[in-house]
């Protein structure tokens, strides 16, 4: 019954070229598709948005191979035996890696974020995004669902200890990422209603006692959002200048390379953070909508893709997969048009930045490879 | 122990997997279309007002300032213009960081083109200026100074000479107090101008004509659309585009025509050379001033430059006060010189007739009263009539005249002639003067004592002292109306505006007055010959006015500034020069048909005779006979 279900679009994918290559490196069709198109807008936006720096560009389509290799590399290569037994050593070692970062960056006496490797510099917060998920995933890959209290509290613990140590880099958006594809992970498995419903008040507790913990600069950034206007100069400048440019842009934008608030550097942060807002200035209300379309087709195949998950690891990890694509996607767009404070999370495959790149397009490729390796019952 | 205990049901676990993706995605969708909404609020419903937003972001309005207007004289000359000043601006972000910057200013210093004292300011000004704006550093650099920094160019980048638009006075210090001066806009100026039209103006007309016609003169600022960025520096292009912006361009100012003669103006500064005094000329039949001079002087240029503290204090504390205008703001007693105008005062009442004689002894007395009111000339002058009295300025003479005048008619008489009021010409701060009568010092003084009007007061005004006052301005005015027979023309320095950039002049009318009326032309004659006898062989100033071609009527006069007791002697050289007498002349020629009334004042000069007399001659030579060599007409 299932293998009917199969046979029409497998005979889809043998009518093509095309086809027989993406399935050949166990790529989705529509998915694939999808993420290179929004990945080419991101080019096409960075050019605009650098005030047409070439350079940036380069190094832009330079992350974007980097990311692709490593999305057909883990699609066709990390087949799920290895994921699984990887995760637990990628947990591990993230949470070591950012030990040394955090350690060092407090010697420099800095917000410290970055390891040099010489090479290549990264972010270990970024691997976190996904091994967080993917151990939590692991954890529970053997054990009943829905999760019994144990078993969140183990899972609690394991979200914990990272978040926190990237909280106090300080990159409050990072960690709440992290946070968040942990969570994802625990309401997927079956987190009950009834927990769900006390922990909202300890997590008001959390939320009051993490405002007597984070940074000045944190709590400047949250009470900036609540009134930009009274700080216009200083904290509020992003969240003003960003409604600036979207609102001036109206139904069809100022035009490509033509928007004033991004080309004249009155948008800060232009092509990373802030770079829906110069979509919004220079392609208008329908270029914006055209971005969401595209992410919710995203978000909404890669359910799917998890839905179809064989066991517990492929449907949590890939679930968690899809919905922190989701969260980056909110997050970002909410603080540029300015229903959430700012925090730093990039627009996802857009904005200008390698490390986000990799992690998104790694993600994608582990999902890729989780569908792609089912086993069909009854062969 | 007890997780083995529990089964995994794998379908039931898909299902909780799947309602939960369910679920998820359902939250997704709805969030989604939360941001979707938040979009449609800003770029649909609320774009005009970012559009407006984001248009003031991108776009200032930088101002053009218009060009001054010039000032000539009446035949052209130019009195005042605009030339580029040349002065020395640095770029910080074109010299490097900021201790290159220090080493260059330091190196300036060096080779002497700035002061190592102004290196702190010059390094604020700098601070509070763009990285990318050209500011001034030296000001004015003259040609020395200019040659110098060519010499060491090379050594700079980012610091070079730029021309700016400046105002010029191509004479100096010439007419400096009709032309008044342009300086800073002061916090005061701020109240009283349109401030949006003198963006980008930095000077503004102080005093003379300068100040006074500060409107026709300045014109109207332009501006110019810029493409700013965030951090505020001019660009061209926005993106990919170059956008389209207005530009309105400035409207010059109107060029000014003065009545100032430039030969006149010349013979007047020379006349006073070395003197503290003033020179007013005044055409008897339209009121244009062809001359006002005061000295001394200074130079106007300075102001536009801008002149340090120093150089301020120096001409504000300098005794002999060049910066007040003695032409309009010195009121002094005019002594003698308005004995004429008693005279036809008295022929108009009726308490004099012209051929009635007076016996002078050398002094005189009042009824009932011992006080001696003397004569310049001790011996006295004998029996005396009207013409001789004016000729030889016997003050006892006019010591009678006032006594049957009294006080409140000589008042009402010399106010017709502009005594005690200002003439209203056309540059500020002239002073009022002052011509007393018994209701003016009721009104002045508090104690009932001080307010009664005493007999030998009247007595004093009589001979153009006491309480009287008048300005050199007033003094000219009131002998170009008695030139004129009456006739009566608010004196005036500007005759003509011209249109900027054209020679379309648009002529003022002379602004008739209140004519002297009841006086018959025979009694204009009267007077006339006698201020004729005046600078005919035995008149007071006799000596000063031989051969020339044409005809003065004049009147002498001499000032107290020290009064000498009852039985005291005036002795000249026991009195400190500032002590001396100040001297007077006011005269018209020619007589027959005056064209030209001069009025000459020399602070402690002693006689009008020796002193005032020959300047105002030389004003007639220039004014009345023009083909005589003018070599230093019109050149500085």
């Amino acid at each position: 019954m299932i293998y009917d279900e199969f046979s029409p679009s497998r005979t889809r994918r043998t009518l093509t070229a095309g086809g027989r290559t993406l399935r050949a490196l166990g790529l989705d069709g529509p998915l694939t598709g999808v993420l290179a198109l929004i990945v080419s807008i991101g080019v096409l936006v960075v050019y605009s948005a650098s005030g047409q720096n070439l350079r940036m560009v380069e190094h832009h389509l330079m992350n974007i191979a980097v990311a692709v290799t490593a999305l057909i590399a883990i699609a066709k290569f990390a087949t799920p035996q290895y994921l699984r037994i990887l995760s637990p050593f990628a947990y591990l070692i993230g949470v070591l890696l950012i030990i040394v970062v955090d350690v060092t960056g407090h010697i420099g006496k800095g917000a410290q974020r970055w390891l040099d490797l010489g090479l290549i510099r990264f972010q270990p917060s970024e691997i976190m995004k996904l091994a967080v998920p993917m151990m939590c995933a692991w954890y529970m890959q053997e054990r009943p669902l829905p999760p019994n209290f144990r078993d969140l509290s183990m899972m609690a613990l394991l979200i914990a200890i990272p978040t926190a140590l990237v909280v106090i880099q300080p990159d409050l958006g990072t960690a709440l990422l992290i946070a968040a594809s942990g969570l994802i992970v625990m309401l997927l498995a079956g987190l009950a209603v009834r927990i769900m419903l006390i922990s909202i008040p300890l997590l008001g507790a959390a939320a009051w006692a993490a405002w007597h913990f984070v940074h000045d600069y944190q709590r400047q950034r949250v009470l900036m959002f609540l009134n930009p206007q009274s700080d216009p100069l200083g904290a509020g400048y992003h969240i003003i200048q960003s409604q600036i440019a979207i609102g001036s842009g109206g139904v069809f934008g100022k035009g490509y390379m033509n928007g004033s608030q991004a080309q004249l550097e009155f948008l800060p942060e232009r092509s990373t953070d802030f770079i829906f807002a110069v979509i919004g200035e220079e392609f208008g209300l329908l270029g914006q909508l055209l971005v969401l379309a595209l992410y919710g087709f995203v978000i909404a195949r890669a359910l799917y893709m998890a839905m179809q998950g064989q066991d517990t690891f492929a449907r949590l990890t890939g679930g968690a997969i899809a919905l922190g694509f989701f969260v980056y996607v909110f997050v970002n767009s909410g603080m540029v048009s300015g229903i959430l404070p700012v925090v730093g999370v990039p627009l996802p495959l857009i904005s200008y930045g390698g490390t986000s790149m990799v992690t998104l397009l790694a993600g994608f490729g582990i999902l890729m490879s989780l569908h792609s390796h089912r086993k069909l019952i009854g062969s | 122990m007890l997780d083995r205990v529990r089964i995994k049901d794998h379908w039931g676990e898909q299902r909780i997997f799947t309602t939960r993706s369910i679920v998820a995605g359902a939250i997704v969708a709805a969030l989604l279309l939360a941001v979707a909404s938040r979009l449609f609020y800003l770029q649909v419903l609320r774009h005009d007002y970012y559009a407006e937003l984001s248009q003031g972001n991108r776009v200032r309005i930088d101002p053009i300032p218009p060009s001054r207007g010039l000032i000539l004289d009446r035949n052209g000359v130019v009195l005042a213009e605009n030339l580029p000043a040349f002065q020395l601006e640095l770029v910080r972000e074109q010299v490097g960081p900021q201790a290159q910057v220090d080493a260059s200013l330091a190196r300036l210093v060096d080779i002497g083109l700035l002061d190592a004292e102004e290196i702190g300011a010059i390094r604020r000004t700098l601070l509070s200026h763009h990285v990318y704006e050209s500011v001034p550093i030296k000001l004015q650099l003259n040609d020395e100074e200019m040659a110098r920094f060519a010499v060491h160019r090379h050594e700079f980048t980012g610091i070079d000479i730029r021309a700016r638009l400046s105002r010029h006075y191509p004479l100096g210090a010439f007419a400096v107090h009709a032309l008044g001066y342009v300086a800073a806009i002061s916090e005061q100026d701020l109240k009283r101008i349109d401030a949006t039209d003198y963006a980008g103006t930095t000077l503004i007309g102080k005093l003379g004509v300068e100040g006074a016609y500060e409107e026709e003169l300045h014109g109207t600022a332009g501006y110019r659309e810029v493409l700013v960025n965030a951090a505020g520096r001019p660009v061209l292009r926005q993106g990919a585009f170059t956008p389209k912006l207005e530009t309105q361009q400035p409207v010059a100012g109107a060029d000014l025509i003065l009545s100032i003669d430039a030969r006149v103006q010349r013979a007047a500064e020379e006349g006073l050379a070395g003197l503290r005094g003033a020179v007013v000329a005044i055409d008897p039949r339209s009121g244009d001033v062809i001359a006002l001079a005061s000295t001394p002087e200074f130079d106007p240029n300075g102001f536009a430059r801008g002149l340090s503290n120093k150089q301020y204090d120096e001409l504000q504390n300098d005794a002999d006060k060049p910066l007040i205008n003695r032409a309009l703001r010195g009121a002094y007693p005019p002594g003698s010189t308005v004995k004429p105008f008693y005279a036809l005062a008295a022929l108009r009442y009726g308490v004099m007739t012209p051929e009635r004689t007076i016996f002078c002894p050398g002094y005189f007395t009042l009824p009932g009263s011992t006080h001696l009111f003397r004569d310049w000339k001790k011996t006295g002058h004998g029996l005396i009539s009207m013409r001789g009295a004016i000729a030889q300025s016997c003050d006892v003479y006019f010591y009678n005249v006032a006594e049957r005048l009294g006080i409140d008619r000589m008042h009402e008489f010399m106010s017709a002639f502009g005594f005690g009021d200002a003439t209203g010409i056309d540059i500020p701060g002239e002073k009022p003067g002052l011509m007393p009568s018994a209701e003016w010092k009721r009104r002045t003084y508090k104690r009932a004592a001080d307010q009664v009007w005493f007999a030998g007061e009247t007595i004093s005004v009589g001979i153009g002292q006491g309480y009287m006052l008048a300005t050199p301005l007033q003094l000219a005015h009131a002998t170009a109306v008695m030139a004129a027979r009456g006739r009566s023309f608010k004196p005036r320095l500007v005759t003509g505006v011209r249109a900027p950039g054209s020679n379309l002049v648009t002529r003022r009318a002379a602004v008739p007055e209140k004519t002297v009326s009841e006086v018959t032309a025979d009694e204009w004659n009267v007077i006339i010959e006698g201020m004729e006898e005046v600078t005919a062989p035995g008149g007071t100033a006799g000596r000063e006015m031989i051969g020339t071609p044409y005809k003065v009527a004049g009147k002498t006069g001499s000032a107290q500034v020290f009064t000498i007791g009852q039985n005291e002697k005036y002795n000249e050289k026991e009195l400190s020069e500032r002590m001396l007498d100040h001297a007077l002349f006011v005269s018209f020629a020619p007589a027959e048909d005056p064209r030209l009334a001069v009025a000459v004042f020399v602070e402690n000069g002693r006689h009008g005779a020796s002193t005032a007399a020959p300047i105002a001659r030389k004003l007639f030579d220039a004014y009345l006979l023009p083909d005589r060599p003018a070599s230093q007409v019109g050149t500085p």
